[in-house]
């Protein structure tokens, strides 16, 4: 069977070396179809995957709708929550993991006197974040709940920071100064920065660079540490003229995540939220109906159009163009294939049957797909220098020629090859010796 | 050229006249919404600022700690900055065109109304108009003791109090014939709150920093309010040295107060090459994409052409045996594939217009121009005769005595 198959490739090379114009037209068409999808997949993949897998069916983030009809758009509540209304979930405590989150930026004043100070952007979140993301430590440990409670000044750094400021050393237990502020390290994170951010769409879109400081939220607001990203208020003068009114008012800020494990506890979550609702309608703050929303990773990222359009777009047209390349390589391999309608003929007069004819064929498709394939690897590579050209760095950093993609490129090469062989291989097969013989 | 025995021939060679229709057709439909877009983006990137680009800098700085007296602090900061050789004009400013991050507020005509008329982007800073540049159509500018600073407004605006809040506001033409569709402007009343504001400029254009709806990008008021958060526009007198005034001001900023740290810096024109990134990198990416499609379609039509000619070549050597001439076999092949390939391309027209209809309902793009469907027949018959022309030049070239051999 091997041998057979050794054969048949043999066959086959020595075929594609007789036509080489036909077959250097059919790897090119291959190479160039192929590689035009490989390289809007990655781009499409780099910015639509889903940013943590194990987890984003347990994840949600509740928006409550302290705008009433007339001022939201199209009925959605706001992306973000009030303060007192991020609070209150907080207080409830229904969930079995929950964190709060508005971004900070910092000036970092490094001890050492060489580096100039920088500005440093994180976020101020509860302890549960850590565990919640499933964020990875290099060194040290998460805050507790003690701290959250005891409004502590400790930090968790990332390693880019770690590496500026400590030479990438363990910095746990050491101290920096931010803003005037001295922090504890209690933890340097590992570089995690999930792609599209779904924690934070509603002040840093989809794409960043990674997060380098995380503080207590409690800390943060105990030193009237204002937020770094986004807010919306609803009408002029709502944000208030001090710290206390910019807490008590009806500008969203803060960004809340919620793990529920099972369907029951999402349904009590839901329930939860519009007794809230009621409860302020009732205390006079809504007055409307109660209009909240508790969606999960997905649901929130698709909510927020976190892919752009143009990725998606992109990947249409690629595909297209990949169709295209296969109407062309079977237009091509049947050119091939019936011009050796004779030599078909005096094989199957010689005793081989459909099946050979068959094998043989397909073996040929096949090597023309891997060579097609190798030559669109080498093209994805040219191509993902290109994305660099001309997507945002954010987003051509993501899009990287990987063993995954050159071993899809080569996969899908072979496979569409193989599927439009199948035509000109069945054409090759009913080739009726007789005939052949006879009308030379 | 007699079609008949043509399409007789391509009736025997269901298949393979098929797959070229095929990938013609395909081609044409892709190109053509491909291009499209390409232009809708190309229009997008040349969407006017009314600024005057390139002689605009950008910076922003940020204190390390709080600071007590910001409002000095800023207008010592300006002062130094129109000190500096070649500064034209400078202003202390909430926010710029194209520069992401954007102050919005709603808009009523009436106070009384329930839901906001629109919803338009908010210009603080004194001296802001004249250090964009920005063209004044009607009316004047706002004037220096309309002025008021941001915390009293802020102040006045939560105790309700309107004698702190402004009164004047300067507006978009697009704006102001939105609002009031065929009228001048000035004189007239929006609600920002409770209390009117009275427009009495227009300018002609002036875009928001960022941009979710085309047709609502320059929607923009400048009021008269001053802000002193460490973000500064200056217009350097010639676009020539901005790259030496922008160092020359992030250098003075620093002197004046070291205690600071430099957030963004810009010389305008690359912050409008960073705001259109995307649209950029759509129009560079279909571009290839539409280059190798036609590349990869022209050499289809030559592989088929040369198998068909193979095919024939004793048929050919038949016909100039009997006294076809080489420019009739030439011809023979250029009218085959001039009919596939309008074939093709009416099938192509059909399904470039559906494919146009799926994008009008997901993407808000516009509707195909109906001149695109001659330009792309014109190219793909173009494309087809180049590709041909080798092959039917080797068909020509089969010599007579080929219809006595065999094989």
């Amino acid at each position: 069977m091997s041998g057979m198959f050794v054969h048949n490739l043999k066959l086959g090379a020595a075929s594609l070396r007789r036509n080489p114009l036909l077959t250097a037209l059919m790897i090119m068409s291959i190479g160039f179809g192929v590689a035009a999808s490989m390289v809007t997949f990655s781009v499409f993949r780099a910015v639509s995957g889903d940013p943590i897998p194990q987890k984003s069916a347990r994840l949600f983030t509740p928006q409550i709708d302290n705008r009433g009809p007339q001022y939201n758009r199209h009925g959605e509540p706001p992306d973000a929550l009030t303060y007192t209304d991020a609070m209150a979930l907080m207080r409830a405590h229904r969930a079995a993991r929950q964190t709060l989150l508005f971004m900070v930026g910092l000036s970092v004043m490094p001890d050492n006197a060489r580096i100039m100070p920088f500005k440093a952007v994180g976020y101020a979140t509860h302890g549960d974040f850590f565990p919640m993301f499933d964020v990875p430590f290099l060194y040290g440990r998460p805050w507790g709940a003690s701290e959250d409670e005891a409004r502590a000044p400790v930090v968790v750094i990332g390693r880019a920071l770690n590496q500026k400021l400590f030479g990438g050393a363990n910095s746990v237990g050491r101290e920096i100064t931010m803003d005037d502020r001295q922090y504890r390290i209690v933890g340097v994170i590992d570089d995690w920065n999930p792609v599209p951010r779904f924690y934070d769409m509603f002040s840093n879109g989809a794409f960043g660079d990674a997060p380098q400081i995380y503080i207590p939220f409690t800390y943060a607001i105990a030193q009237k540490i204002d937020t770094y990203g986004s807010n919306s208020c609803g009408s002029v003068g709502a944000r208030g003229d001090d710290w206390d009114s910019w807490l008590r008012g009806e500008c969203v800020w803060v960004s809340a995540w919620v793990q529920l494990d099972t369907p029951g506890q999402v349904r009590a979550y839901r329930q939860f939220l519009d007794g809230y609702a009621e409860d302020q309608r009732r205390a006079g703050r809504f007055a409307w109906a109660p209009n909240n929303r508790l969606r999960d990773v997905t649901a929130w990222l698709d909510y927020e159009h976190a892919v752009p359009p143009e990725s998606r777009i992109a990947l249409s047209v690629a595909l297209g163009f990949l169709v295209i390349c296969l109407v062309n390589t079977i237009g091509l391999l049947l050119a091939k294939f019936m011009r050796r309608a004779p030599e078909i003929g005096v094989r199957r007069a010689l005793g081989a049957a459909r099946g050979d004819i068959y094998r043989q064929f397909l073996a040929e498709a096949g090597m023309v797909g891997l060579a097609g394939g190798l030559l669109g690897v080498l093209l994805t590579g040219l191509g993902m220098l290109g994305v660099g050209l001309v997507f945002e760095p954010a987003v051509a950093k993501l899009a990287t020629l990987d063993l995954s993609l050159v071993a899809l490129t080569l996969l899908v090469a072979v496979l569409a090859t193989l599927l439009a062989a199948f035509y000109p291989t069945w054409r090759a097969a009913q080739v009726q010796p007789a005939w052949q013989l006879k009308s030379n | 050229m007699d079609i008949l025995p043509i399409l007789s021939t391509l009736r025997r060679h269901k298949i393979t006249a098929f797959l070229v229709i095929l990938e013609i057709a395909l081609t044409c439909a892709i190109v053509c919404n491909a291009v499209f877009i390409i232009s809708q983006r190309l229009d997008r990137m040349a969407m006017p600022s009314g600024v005057d680009e390139h002689r605009l800098l950008h910076a922003m700085l940020a204190n390390i700690g709080a600071t007590s007296d910001g409002k000095a602090r800023t207008q010592e900061d300006l002062a130094a900055l129109r000190q500096i050789p070649g500064v034209a004009e400078v202003a202390s400013v909430n926010q710029v065109p194209f520069g992401g991050s954007s102050w919005n507020t709603g808009i009523k005509l009436d106070p009384k109304q329930h839901t906001s008329t629109l919803n338009a982007t908010t210009y603080y800073g004194e001296n802001l108009v004249r250090t964009l540049g920005a063209q004044l159509v009607a009316g004047r500018d706002l004037l220096p003791d309309e002025y008021m600073d941001f915390d009293d407004v802020v102040r006045a605006a939560a105790a309700k109090d309107n004698r702190m809040t402004p009164h004047v506001v300067v507006i978009t033409q697009k704006l102001a014939e939105r609002l009031w569709p065929g009228q001048s402007a000035l004189g007239k009343q929006i609600y920002l709150s409770d209390d009117p504001v009275n427009v009495v400029g227009v300018v002609k254009e002036l875009v928001r920093p960022s941009i979710w709806d085309d047709a609502t990008a320059s929607y923009s008021m400048v009021l008269p309010i001053r802000v002193s958060q460490g973000e500064y526009l200056l217009r350097t007198a010639s676009p020539q040295d901005r790259e030496r005034v922008l160092a020359a001001a992030l250098d003075k900023l620093k002197q004046i107060n070291p205690h600071r740290v430099v957030l963004k810096k810009h010389i305008f024109d690359d912050m409008r090459h960073n705001y259109f990134q995307d649209d950029r990198a759509m129009a560079g990416l279909l571009a290839g994409v539409c280059v190798a499609l036609l590349v990869v379609t022209a050499l289809g039509i030559v592989g088929l052409g040369s198998f068909w000619v193979a095919q024939r070549r004793k048929q050919i050597g038949v016909r100039r045996a009997l006294g076809a001439t080489r420019r009739n076999i030439l011809h023979y092949f250029q009218t085959e594939n001039f009919l596939l390939a309008t074939i093709g391309i009416a099938l192509g027209m059909l399904l470039a217009y559906g494919i146009n209809l799926l994008l009008m309902a997901h993407y808000e793009l516009p509707r195909l121009p109906a001149s695109y469907f001659p330009v792309g027949a014109l190219l793909l018959w173009l494309i087809g005769q180049l590709a041909v022309l080798g092959p039917a030049l080797r068909a020509a070239a089969v010599p007579p005595v080929v219809a006595t051999r065999s094989v």
